[in-house]
């Protein structure tokens, strides 16, 4: 029969620990309205950009190759691996491990021999583990979660566009969670560089005549950069949602475990205390009963 | 009554523009304004009332616009702007007043 102090002493660690993963489940809860607020924010801004982007390159004939759209021999390679700065959120993390680890294995196996396969990492999960790894980690863009600004993100954008065109990296990919609703995420590997050519869509642009100033060349060159970085700031915005998403639902999940123990402790210890009463109920009546046959 | 309601109508088609300042994290200014300058990447421009169609790229500067006798400023860091038919887009990378 179990210790009855032992039992209680459980069921106090697992009431405290139930408390606090149902805190935990209400900071995430908060902080992913906050991240999906912030996806939608970015909207107007990244429809307007597309939408302008689309009607300066309408009509530019297609010998204007931007510098971030030359494919070249796939050679040095650089990964951008997106995971988040804690722990406590499910299989969030470990999924992009497994994933890039995978996708290098596939794909890259030749470059990392040759020493040519960087990783970037965001999120200090994937920092710890690339690098305690042997792989070729690079950049130090662990923070950026804690305050997630477009003007940090950037930084990590430029970096990525930055090696790309003076030819440190052939091909740069992403890999992170897009957020689907809070119990899902999806696993995606994005082609970031060099930019894929854009499929023909039923353009609906209206003729308007503008004017462009100083000229469409010099616009769309000015343009690419920023809806990368868009692009970029978006991939953020996305995992970070997915981020506190799983760790709700792992978090809730980890509350209704507790719970459910704590059932189940509360009756072994309710069980152990009758028990003992029982016991010593039958001491006292056997001592009665000698000592009045005793006499 | 028909002069009176013809003369109110003049004094309400009045026309200004409709500017909107959006960055990536927000919507930082919406409203009418007058007049709007811009730090164009190759030199200062205004647009005025009716301002004919027009795409431009932003560089570093301030953007001021011009509400009656209201002069605001706002601190650019690359973006482009876009008018059309009195409606005037401006998607900055960042802003602060």
């Amino acid at each position: 029969m179990a210790n009855l102090k032992e039992v209680k002493n459980r069921i106090g660690s697992v009431v405290s620990t139930q408390q606090i993963t149902k805190a935990m489940k209400m900071v995430a809860a908060a902080k992913l309205r906050r991240a999906q607020d912030r996806i939608i924010q970015l909207r107007p801004y990244a429809e307007k950009l597309s939408a302008i982007l689309q009607n300066v390159s309408s009509d530019v004939d297609e010998s204007l190759v931007n510098e971030y759209a030359i494919e070249r021999d796939v050679e040095k390679v650089l990964l951008v691996v997106i995971t988040s700065d804690r722990g406590l959120c499910g299989a969030f993390n470990s999924n992009v491990f497994k994933h890039v680890t995978s996708l290098i294995e596939k794909n890259y196996s030749q470059q990392q021999a040759n020493g040519n396969l960087r990783l970037l990492t965001i999120g200090r999960r994937g920092h710890e583990y690339f690098s305690k790894r042997g792989y070729k980690v690079i950049g130090d863009f662990s923070e950026l979660f804690s305050e997630l600004s477009f003007n940090e993100v950037r930084k990590a954008a430029e970096y990525a566009m930055e090696g790309f065109r003076a030819g440190d990296f052939d091909k740069v990919e992403v890999v992170y969670n897009e957020f689907k609703n809070v119990a899902t995420q999806i696993l995606r590997t994005e082609q970031f560089l060099p930019i894929k050519p854009v499929e023909e869509e039923e353009q609906k642009v209206e003729n308007i005549d503008y004017i462009y100033e100083p000229d469409k060349a010099f616009i769309i060159k000015e343009l690419i950069p920023k809806s990368l970085k868009i692009q970029f700031f978006k991939t953020l915005l996305e995992s970070n949602a997915s981020e506190h998403g799983a760790r709700m639902t792992a978090m809730d999940k980890a509350t209704e475990n507790a719970g459910e123990l704590l059932k189940e402790l509360r009756l072994t210890y309710n069980r152990t205390r009758q028990a003992a009463i029982t016991t010593e109920i039958l001491e006292i009546v056997a001592g009665a009963e000698a000592l009045s046959s005793g006499r | 009554m028909g002069d009176s309601s013809s003369v109110f109508y003049l004094v309400k088609m009045k026309k200004r523009m409709f500017l909107e300042i959006i960055t990536p994290e927000k919507k930082v200014f919406e409203g009418e304004v007058d007049s709007a300058k811009f730090p164009g990447s190759k030199g200062e421009f205004q647009v005025l009332n009716d301002h004919a169609p027009l795409i431009s790229p932003l560089g570093k500067g301030l953007v001021t616009y011009k509400d009656g006798d209201e002069v605001k400023e706002l601190l650019v860091d690359g973006g482009v702007v876009e008018v059309l038919h009195n409606k005037i887009i401006v998607l900055a990378e960042s802003a602060q007043a």
